[in-house]
């Protein structure tokens, strides 16, 4: 399968071990991804905390491209996503909405390749059956929390690939890499997203509130599908322990991540080395690394 | 040339205030074939109903108009009238100058206007009306009742009490239904089983009834009166004339299996009656689980059977019988909280559903009455029921209230409170509806008797370590709240039974959005259906209480004997018909009657010296409706609606469109 690739800005940045097990774990698979040409970024809450034209413009921009190659977009990026989503999904369903769309795009725009989100792709489209046969390791009965946050799957209505309140998505493939999803009630709890540069603060309450669930729960790990999540997890961890009292010292990885471990790829080429939280101590004891 | 008298009701000022009738009158005196005309205040009165008979006499008319409200509300009136004037009742056309006319508009220039080519339609059709005469249709004087249910005992006891004969079928191996399931009753909290026991057990003596348990409808032909419908009666495994009930086969059955009266709470053996008040307490083999019927081996209840009503090779039965009535009571299915994953995705053995905990208490259920968890037994000191579960949700589709998870959610904190002292219960609930005699006075009984309301709905319930953590709002103080609790029991909405649109496509009756069966009319035809001789009764029509499906189940059974108080039924002549001679027997009219009720016929005729034979249409006068359908699929035009010909419905185009 072809898909245009979305990496949006974060994994040029922040998270460019998402993008770099991404395209590991694409290789393995034979998904290929042929990135958007001059795609810009989707606005992300900036655009539509601003004005709902221009938090609709921006991804049309890239949308309108992806619709010339003749491809449906797939975002690594939960908010890229949800950005993108919405945008095909207002496109397509207002009329007016799309002649304002056009207007400040200067070119005809008709929604007709969709956007999908990574996880959607690699478990459900391209679906467990042709990842099992890739597998080289079992994950051998790691504990993990799958962690969804706000924007993968909601609003339901937009995103329509998973339940809103008990998402399912990671949990298959957690469990068919050799993995025990836990049951867990934070998995889709907001971490904080960007309040992590204004209102840090927040940040540490929420990643506490859902850290502490968590470890509750058993995990060993955390996985998402999200540059924020990730960072607010992995790189807050620290200050939150320090804030709440608590010790959780819980590696959260990218789903492409163990993904790609259970695929037999080298650390190094799934950029376990930009952890906070050691990534690795946790797959040593399974002998995975 | 016809001779056609008018007449014009000012319905006090309903229509006098905004047509202006001696200008209508005028107008009308000039149209074709009009002789009289004439303007009452109340046409529908005795002395405006005694002006038309005088009318009729006097002016020797053939044809009557009467221009008034809708004829849905006087146009049997107005036909007993004529009728009673010597004249055929279908010689009369009503003009509807009110509901069409002056009740929907304000400048009386066009209402008049409005209302002399509504007039001037009627006048034109009339014309070409024909004596119709009422065809009467012999009543087969026996009622068929599916469902045991409360509904469905109450209706045919009812029926059967007033001299006819009632078969009433069941699929479970025992009459009772949902209410046999339920521990006590709100408001008054009498036990379930009490009271509907007896009932049970007269509809098991009643000389009248006919008992078919462990039996299902699988075809229904037919019409009003006369309907043939096909039960299968599924092989018990036991010989019902043989069995005495002594219980000793189930009692050595030496396998169990998850039970679906209590819901897979308990256990039942694979030989098994399903509750101990059972109707008739005869047992059925469950040959799905049977070991013998799996692997050949066992026979253990032949074995102990003193009676030798063991019979594994009985087969499945099916009896065809004739019904003139119909009721359906087939009761409701609990939503299935499964759906729900921020509730648990119905995983956790200790978030329940309402109708669990029924079984809970009950003391014939799995845990003897005594309200015990299900996951380790434990008796909670903390429980948290939550109302709408599967109600008034739009997210999971289904926008109905169910009626009775407010009044039950009471009954069970209630229960919980006397039978678990000091044990803590928290309502979260949305609104509290309690809608009928006595319901706001047990809901206030159930907070004096200290359970928790809180305002708001649940977000997600998770468990933490041996209890369970209900994560939720309190809208009335606008804050966010955790209750810990041992046991979550989840107030789950009605739904229709999962095989009711099946069901109702066998009947041929229409159904809602939700499978729910539709009533003729909301209002005032609540427990008939729209396909004549069909009733309804209990949950199947819509969510309902006991007392609400008891008394819909006697009106329908008032219906049916209603009906069969009369030997013959008058059907009525207003239905279609075929010109067999220019049908060319394409039967594009056979699959667009909602009532099944066109078939193909051949025909033999003589064709220039020969006789040859060609399929043509024909109409099933029973159940024909009179819809018309056909009759705008019929691409000949062999098709007629009589009183609604197409040559009636032309001359009315034509007057409109002068």
């Amino acid at each position: 399968m072809k898909y245009a690739y979305f990496p949006g800005c974060s994994l040029s940045g922040t998270a460019r071990e998402y993008e770099r097990s991404t395209r590991a774990v694409a290789r393995v698979l034979g998904l290929e991804l042929e990135e958007i040409p001059d795609w810009s970024c989707c606005g992300a809450t900036s655009a539509h905390a601003t004005d709902k034209l221009l938090s609709l413009a921006l991804p049309a921009r890239s949308l309108a491209r992806a619709d010339e190659m003749g491809l449906d977009v797939v975002a690594p990026c939960a908010a890229c996503f949800n950005r993108l989503r919405t945008t095909v999904h207002a496109v397509r369903s207002d009329r007016k909405v799309r002649q304002e769309v056009e207007e400040v795009l200067g070119q005809p725009y008709a929604a007709c390749s969709d956007a999908y989100a990574l996880p959607d792709v690699i478990v459900n489209r391209h679906g467990l059956d042709n990842i099992v046969p890739h597998l080289k390791k079992s994950l051998g009965g790691l504990k993990v929390a799958c962690y969804y946050g706000c924007l993968l799957v909601r609003p339901s209505a937009v995103t329509a690939f998973d339940d809103p309140e008990d998402p399912q998505t990671m949990d298959r493939l957690v469990r068919a890499l050799g993995g025990e999803p836990v049951v867990w009630p934070a998995k889709t709890e907001c971490c904080g997203a960007s309040l992590s540069i204004t209102r840090t603060r927040v940040v540490w309450q929420l990643a506490a509130q859902i850290l502490t669930a968590a470890q509750k729960a058993g995990a060993e790990a955390i996985v998402v599908a999200c540059p924020f999540c990730q960072s607010n997890l992995d790189m807050r961890q620290v200050q939150a322990q320090k804030w709440s009292g608590r010790r959780w010292n819980i590696p959260v990885y990218y789903f492409t991540q163990l993904l790609g471990v259970a695929l037999g790829l080298p650390p190094g080429e799934l950029g376990l080395e930009s952890h906070f939280v050691d990534p690795l101590g946790v797959l040593r004891q399974k002998a995975l690394v | 040339m016809k001779r056609i008298g008018v007449f014009l009701c000012h319905c006090g000022s309903n229509i006098a205030g905004t047509v202006d009738i001696d200008r209508l009158q005028e107008a009308v005196r000039r149209m074709p074939g009009v002789v009289y005309v004439e303007q009452n205040k109340y046409t529908c009165s005795e002395p405006g109903q005694e002006q038309i008979r005088k009318g009729i006499k006097e002016h020797r008319l053939d044809r009557v108009v009467v221009a008034a409200c809708s004829p849905r509300m006087h146009e049997n009136t107005f036909r007993r009238t004529v009728e009673s004037a010597g004249l055929n009742p279908y010689l009369l056309e009503i003009a509807n100058v009110r509901e069409h006319c002056s009740w929907v508009h304000k400048d009386r220039e066009e209402a008049t206007a409005k209302a002399v080519d509504l007039v001037r339609r009627a006048v034109a059709k009339v014309v070409f009306n024909r004596p119709l005469q009422k065809a009467r249709i012999p009543v087969e004087k026996r009622a068929l009742v599916i469902g045991g249910g409360i509904a469905g005992i109450q209706a045919a006891l009812d029926i059967a009490d007033a001299g006819h004969e009632v078969w009433l079928v069941e699929k479970e191996p025992s009459i009772g239904g949902r209410m046999a399931q339920l521990d006590k009753t709100f408001p008054t909290l009498d036990c379930s089983l009490c009271i509907l026991t007896p009932k049970m057990v007269d509809v098991a003596q009643h000389p009248n009834i006919r008992l078919l348990t462990y039996s299902q409808v699988e075809n229904v032909g037919g019409y009003v009166g006369n309907f043939e419908v096909t039960i299968r009666k599924r092989a018990r495994s036991v010989d019902e004339s043989k069995c005495t009930g002594c219980g000793s086969c189930w009692a050595k059955c030496p396998h169990k299996v998850p039970s679906e009266f209590d819901l897979g709470l308990g256990q039942r053996k694979v030989i098994y009656v399903p509750f101990p008040q059972a109707v008739p307490n005869k047992p059925v083999i469950d040959r799905e689980h049977c070991v013998y019927f799996k692997t050949g081996k066992c026979r253990v209840c032949e074995r102990f059977c003193p009676a030798g009503a063991i019979d594994f090779t009985q087969e499945d039965e099916l009896i065809t019988e004739r019904f003139g009535a119909i009721v359906a009571a087939t009761g409701f299915d609990l939503f299935d909280h499964a759906r729900y994953g921020e509730y648990g995705a119905g995983q956790d053995p200790d978030i329940i559903s309402g109708l669990h905990f029924e079984r809970l208490v009950n003391a014939s259920g799995p845990t003897e009455g005594k309200i015990k968890r299900p996951s380790d037994g434990k008796v909670p000191r903390s429980v948290a029921f939550i109302t709408c579960v599967g109600s008034r949700d739009d997210h999971k589709g289904i926008s109905y209230c169910s009626r009775v998870c407010c009044m039950y959610t009471a009954k069970h904190a209630i229960l919980l409170s006397e039978k678990v002292p000091g044990c803590r219960s928290y309502v979260f609930y949305m609104d509290m509806r309690t809608p009928g005699k006595g319901y706001e006075e047990f809901y206030k009984r159930s907070q004096e008797m200290g359970t928790q309301y809180v305002r708001g709905r649940v977000a997600r319930i998770y468990r933490e370590g041996d209890h369970l953590v209900v994560q939720g709002e309190d809208t009335l103080l606008g804050r966010k709240v955790l209750v810990e609790a041992d046991m979550v029991v989840l107030a789950t909405g009605i739904t229709p039974r999962r095989d009711a649109g099946e069901l109702a496509r066998t009947l041929g009756i229409s159904y809602d959005q939700y499978a729910f069966f539709n009533e003729a009319h909301p209002k005032l035809r609540p427990v008939e259906t729209n396909t004549a001789g069909i009733y309804l009764a209990g949950a199947c029509q819509g969510p309902k209480d006991i007392p609400d499906a008891v008394a819909q189940a006697s009106g329908a059974a008032a219906k049916v004997t209603a009906m069969f108080s009369k030997d013959t039924l008058t059907a009525d002549p207003l239905i279609a018909t075929v010109n067999e001679a220019i049908c060319s027997g394409c039967l594009w009219c056979k699959p667009i009657c909602p009532y099944r009720a066109i078939d193909e016929k051949i025909i033999t005729e003589r064709v220039r010296g020969r006789t040859v034979s060609r399929r043509v249409a024909t109409v099933n006068a029973g159940l024909c409706q009179g819809c018309g359908a056909c009759t705008v699929a019929c691409r000949d035009g062999a098709m007629n609606l009589l009183g609604f010909s197409n040559e009636q419905v032309l001359a009315e185009v034509e007057a409109l469109c002068r």
